[in-house]
C-alpha cells in the first residue's frame, strides 16, 4: 500500500454519483468507458473532462458490451479502469464480467441500481440487482460487492473497490442505488487515500500461478511477460485446458477460493446496539439509513432492537451475520426488492427466525414504515 | 517450422487448431514475416482476438495477447490502445466475429479512426461451429443454417467499413502471399483504423457446405481463379473478379489517440 495525498481534500457538497467518480479519480483510476443510462449518467458526465485532466482517458462507447470490454483491455494495459451503469446495462455486461473473473482482470463497476426487470423503472430506486451481481454470469466464480448508503460511503467504498480489485484480481462492484446516487450531502474528501500498488517483479511466465493467497501475479501488458489471457479455462501458463477436468476444476475452485478464503479481510459490517437486541434489523445500502433511524426510534421507546449494517454484501459476511443473529429472537431484512438478500440471511439464521420487509415499485422505505414493522413483531 | 515462425511462436500453445489446408495459417505466417521485417520489439505490440478459428491465430504467438469473447476483440483492443497510445495493437478476427456479432464495435472503431490494425479472415462461413451462415456468405449459398440457399445478401465490407470512417482498407488473399504481406505491412504502418480483409479458404466447413471441393488444393485453385490484383488507384477488378490490393487510404481524418492526447493537454491547462 502506498499513501496518496489528495490535493482537493476538505468538505464538499456532492451527489452520490459524483462522489463515486471523485473516489475513482482519487484511487488513480485512469480509464473510464461508459454508456449513458439513468440513474448512473452523472458518473460518465463527471469524468468526461476530469479523466483527461488527470492524464487518463474517458470513452463513451457504443453500448455496455463495448464499455466493459474496453475496461478489460485497459486494465490489462496497466490502468485502473472502471465503468458505471444500471439495470439493462449491467445485464449486457454479464458475459464480459465472467470473462474478467476467469482471466482475473481487476476492474470496478459502479451499478447504480434502478427498478427492473427490462427497462423497468428507469428513474426509480431499487436494490434488485443484488443477486444478479453475484449470479449474473454463467459459470461458478466469486466477485466482491460493496453497498454504500451515503455520499461519503460512495467515495470511500469506490476507493476501496479499486484496492480490492487489485489485491484479489477480481471484478469489484459498487452496488449503489438511485437514492444514494442522487442524494446531495456533505462529503469529506480525506487528506490522503491508500492505494494498493503491489506489482510483480521480474519476468513472469506462469501468468496464473497463485501465490499463498490463491491470487495470480499482478502483471500487465508491455512488461516483457508475453502474457496470454484467455477466457477458455486455462492452466497456469494461460494455455487452454477446456477439456482437462483436473485443471478446470482446480481453476474454478481457485476463482471461488481466493475470495471465500478471505471473507474476513474483505468483509465490512457495522453493529448498532448489539448488547441486548431481541429484534435485529439487517440492512445494506440506502435502506440501512432508514432502518437505523427506525431502530433508534424503537429503542427510544424501550424496544430491544439492534441493527447490523452490511457494507460488503458479496462475499456474504457470514460470521458476523451468524453472530449477530444468534442472540436475537427475530430478524427483519428490509430491502428494495422482493426479498433477495433475505435468502442469504435465512440460509444462515434459519427461515423461522428471519423475515423480509420488501419495498418494491420504486418506493424508498421511510423510517416510519420500518419502525412500524419493528413495532409489529417486537 | 520456418525460422521466422520459430522466432515468434509460443511453443507451449501448439499444436495449432487449424485444419490441414486452412488459410488462417498462411495469414499468421505472413503477419510474422511483416513484423520481423518492421522489427517490432517484444514490448511494443499487443495482440487481441475474438472467438472463432481465425481468432486463435495470436494465441500461438509469443506476444502479450488477449483472446477475448466472441465479437469483443475490438472493444478490448480500444481500451488497451487508449491507455497505451504509443504501442502497436493488432486485432485478429473472423468474418463472423468481426462483422456478425462484433459488427457494432466494427463500425464504431472505424468511426473513431483509432490506430488499430485489424486482420479479418474471411472464409464465407462460421468455421469453428461447423459451417453456419456468416455475414459474408454469398446469396443463395448452402450452409448448415441455410440449407435452402442463403436468404440474405452478404455485406459489402469495403463500403461498410470505409463508409463508417476507416482510413485504410486492403483486400488480400491467402492464395497471394506477396500481396498479403504488403497489405498487412502498409496497414501496420498506417496511423489510423486499418482494415485488412483476407480471403482465407476454409476447406473443412466452407469446402464441404458452400462448395463441394474434394481437396484443399482444388479450393485454392478456385480462389485463384476468382481474384485479380488491382492496379494502383483501382478499387474494383475488371471482369467481376474480387480485387486484391490497397483499396483506400486517407491521411487527413484525425486519429482518435492523437485527439485524446490533445484533450489531455487542454484539460490539464484548464484545471
Ligand atoms: C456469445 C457467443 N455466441 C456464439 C458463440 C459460438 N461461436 C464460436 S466461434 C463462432 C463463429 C466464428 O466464426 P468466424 O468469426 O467467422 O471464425 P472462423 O471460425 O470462421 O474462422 C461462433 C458462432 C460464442 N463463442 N459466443
Ligand atoms: S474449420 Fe475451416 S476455418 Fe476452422 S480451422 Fe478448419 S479449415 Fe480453418
Ligand atoms: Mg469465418
Amino acid at each position: 500500500m502506498r499513501i496518496k495525498k489528495l490535493s482537493d481534500s476538505g468538505v464538499k457538497l456532492m451527489q452520490g454519483n459524483e462522489a463515486c467518480a471523485a473516489g475513482a479519480l482519487a484511487a488513480d483510476c485512469r480509464f473510464m468507458a461508459g454508456y449513458p443510462i439513468t440513474p448512473a449518467t452523472e458518473i460518465p458526465e463527471y469524468l468526461s473532462s476530469r479523466m483527461f485532466a488527470a492524464g487518463g482517458v474517458f470513452m463513451q462507447m457504443e453500448d455496455e458490451l463495448a464499455s466493459i470490454n474496453a475496461v478489460i483491455g485497459a486494465s490489462w494495459g496497466g490502468a485502473r479502469a472502471m465503468t458505471a451503469t444500471s439495470g439493462p446495462g449491467f445485464t449486457l455486461m454479464q458475459e464480459a464480467l465472467g470473462y474478467a473473473a476467469v482471466t482475473e482482470t481487476p476492474l470496478v463497476v459502479i451499478n447504480v441500481m434502478r427498478g427492473g426487470p427490462a427497462t423497468g423503472q428507469p428513474t426509480c430506486t431499487s436494490q434488485d440487482a443484488v443477486m444478479q451481481a453475484r449470479y449474473g454470469g454463467h459459470g461458478d466464480y466469486e466477485i466482491i460487492a460493496l453497498a454504500p448508503s451515503s455520499v461519503q460511503e460512495a467515495f470511500d467504498f469506490t476507493v476501496r473497490a479499486f484496492n480490492l480489485a487489485d489485491k484479489y484480481r477480481v471484478p469489484v462492484f459498487v452496488l449503489s442505488d438511485e437514492t444514494v446516487g442522487h442524494t446531495r450531502e456533505k462529503l469529506l474528501i480525506p487528506e490522503s487515500v491508500e492505494i494498493f500498488d503491489d506489482e510483480y517483479q521480474g519476468v513472469c511466465r506462469e501468468y496464473f500461478k497463485p501465490d499463498e493467497n490463491g491470487v495470480p501475479p499482478r502483471i500487465r501488458f508491455f512488461q516483457g511477460h508475453d502474457v496470454l489471457v484467455d477466457g477458455q479455462l486455462h492452466d497456469q501458463r494461460g494455455i487452454r485446458a477446456g477439456t482437462d477436468p483436473a485443471v478446470c476444476a482446480q481453476a474454478i475452485r481457485r476463482y471461488c477460493g481466493k475470495i471465500l478464503d478471505h471473507i474476513d479481510d474483505i468483509s465490512s459490517v457495522e453493529k448498532f446496539f448489539p448488547e441486548d437486541a431481541e429484534t435485529l434489523v439487517i440492512a445494506y445500502g440506502s435502506v440501512s439509513r432508514s432502518a437505523l433511524s427506525a431502530v433508534r426510534r424503537a429503542r427510544d421507546e424501550g424496544m430491544k432492537v439492534g441493527m447490523l449494517k452490511l457494507n460488503t454484501v458479496w462475499p456474504v459476511p457470514e460470521k458476523e451475520i451468524r453472530a449477530a443473529c444468534a442472540g436475537a429472537k427475530r430478524v427483519i431484512v428490509p430491502e428494495m426488492n422482493v426479498g433477495e438478500y433475505l435468502r442469504e440471511i435465512q440460509r444462515i439464521a434459519g427461515c423461522d427466525k428471519v423475515q423480509g420487509f420488501s419495498s418494491i415499485g420504486g418506493v424508498f422505505p421511510a423510517p416510519k414504515a420500518i419502525y412500524e414493522k419493528i413495532a409489529e413483531v417486537t | 517450422m520456418n525460422s521466422t515462425a520459430e522466432k515468434y511462436i509460443r511453443k507451449e500453445a501448439l499444436p495449432f487448431i487449424f485444419c490441414p489446408g486452412c488459410g488462417h495459417g498462411i495469414v499468421v505466417n505472413s503477419f510474422l514475416r511483416v513484423i520481423d521485417k518492421l522489427g517490432i520489439g517484444k514490448n511494443q505490440m499487443g495482440l487481441v482476438s475474438g472467438i472463432g478459428c481465425s481468432s486463435w491465430s495470436p494465441v500461438y504467438l509469443q506476444f502479450d495477447c488477449l483472446h477475448t469473447l466472441h465479437g469483443r476483440a475490438l472493444a478490448q483492443a480500444e481500451g488497451l490502445k487508449a491507455v497505451n497510445p504509443d504501442k502497436t495493437v493488432v486485432v485478429f478476427t473472423g468474418d463472423g466475429d468481426c462483422a456478425g456479432i462484433g459488427g457494432n464495435h466494427l463500425i464504431h472503431a472505424a468511426k473513431r479512426n483509432v490506430d488499430i490494425t485489424v486482420i479479418m479472415m474471411s472464409n464465407y462461413i462460421y468455421g469453428m461451429t461447423g459451417g453456419q451462415r456468416a455475414p459474408t456468405t454469398p446469396y443463395g449459398a448452402i450452409t448448415k443454417t441455410s440449407p435452402l440457399g442463403n436468404e440474405e445478401h452478404p455485406f459489402d465490407l469495403f463500403r461498410l467499413v470505409t463508409g463508417a470512417g476507416a482510413t485504410y482498407y486492403a483486400r488480400a488473399s491467402a492464395t497471394h502471399p506477396i500481396q498479403l504481406d504488403k497489405a498487412i505491412e502498409e496497414g501496420m504502418k498506417h496511423k489510423g483504423f486499418s482494415f485488412i480483409e483476407v480471403l482465407s479458404p476454409c476447406p473443412t466447413t466452407a469446402g464441404r457446405n458452400i462448395f463441394s471441393f474434394k481437396t484443399p488444393s482444388e479450393m485454392y485453385d478456385w480462389y485463384e481463379s476468382q481474384v485479380a490484383v488491382l492496379k494502383p488507384g483501382q478499387t474494383e477488378a475488371p471482369d467481376g473478379k474480387i480485387g486484391l490490393g490497397i483499396l483506400y487510404m486517407n491521411n487527413e481524418r484525425a486519429e482518435l489517440c492523437s485527439v485524446q492526447a490533445e484533450k489531455k493537454e487542454v484539460a490539464r491547462n484548464e484545471n
